[in-house]
């Protein structure tokens, strides 16, 4: 019960800021949005008891990712931006587009004739003492099973790192 | 946890918004954001499924989908940012310098 209401308050939330991030003109706020969407994305991290994915969403998405986010809207002069037209002349191919989506999963369902993991187990909620503890699991899988794209990943975030400060310094 | 279905379609709607905002927006900085939504909506699935088998893989691939998120991020930041100082603009489709 507890575990349904969580789900439906932080997905409400996610989706309805995910929309607003996609409608508000002001990019600001369209980015103010984007980070509840993320924070409720969290909990939902949480509900699914991947606690160690939760603290990295927290801190990574919303404390790195768009606190670079805002800090490059902030650079960039947004006064002239806002007078202008904030939405292309595409409100056709992104329907067809969502259409086309929506009417694979509606087929999918069609053919299969039932929803989408039926059958399959449902985990009944455990206590959490006799869970493993998560953050022990995901360091054990990352450092032994995929130790290689472990490092590969840091190879490619120094690549972006030296990528960005070369893009981003004036030319002289 | 739920049925796995309620996960799905959380994550087949955050997906569908992302793309409509990758797809009708102008401004390059709200279509990374939408790009980062679509992201996202990808995590919760996989999170979901590893939950759902017991098996902690599913976690692990959602961390590396956030490290290439932050350097997609860092890089097309900079790739605006650089754009700008040239342009004054932060509109897609002003920025047509290899259209003919």
């Amino acid at each position: 019960m507890l575990d349904k209401v969580l789900f439906y308050f932080f997905a409400a939330i996610a989706v309805g800021s995910a929309v607003l991030m996609v409608t508000r003109r002001n990019v600001v706020h369209g980015a103010i949005f984007l980070i509840t969407a993320l924070l409720a994305t969290a909990g939902i991290f949480l509900q699914l008891r991947a606690e160690f994915l939760f603290i990295v969403q927290i801190i990574l998405y919303v404390g790195g990712i768009m606190v670079l986010f805002v800090f490059v809207i902030m650079l960039v002069n947004l006064d002239v931006a806002l007078q202008q037209i904030q939405f292309a002349r595409q409100k056709w191919v992104a329907l067809l587009v969502a259409l086309a989506l929506a009417g694979q999963v509606g087929l999918m369902f069609w053919s299969s004739g039932k929803m989408p993991g039926q059958g399959l187990p449902v985990l009944t909620a455990s206590a959490v003492s006799s869970l493993p503890p998560n953050s022990e699991t995901v360091a054990h899988s990352l450092f032994e099973s995929y130790l290689l794209p472990f490092e590969i990943a840091s190879v490619l975030l120094l690549v972006a790192m030296i990528g960005a400060v070369v893009m981003a310094k004036k030319r002289t | 946890m739920l049925p796995i279905g309620h996960y799905l379609f959380l994550s087949l709607a955050l997906f569908i918004i992302g793309v409509i905002g990758v797809v009708t927006r102008r401004n390059v900085i709200v279509v990374l954001m939408s790009i980062e939504l679509i992201l996202n909506a990808v995590n919760i699935n996989l999170v979901a499924f590893s939950r759902l088998y017991g098996d902690v893989a599913g976690q692990v691939f959602a961390l590396f989908i956030i490290a290439d998120a932050a350097a997609e991020a860092a890089v097309a930041l900079g790739i605006i940012i650089a754009f700008f100082r040239n342009r004054e603009t932060v509109l897609e489709d002003e920025m047509d310098l290899l259209k003919w």
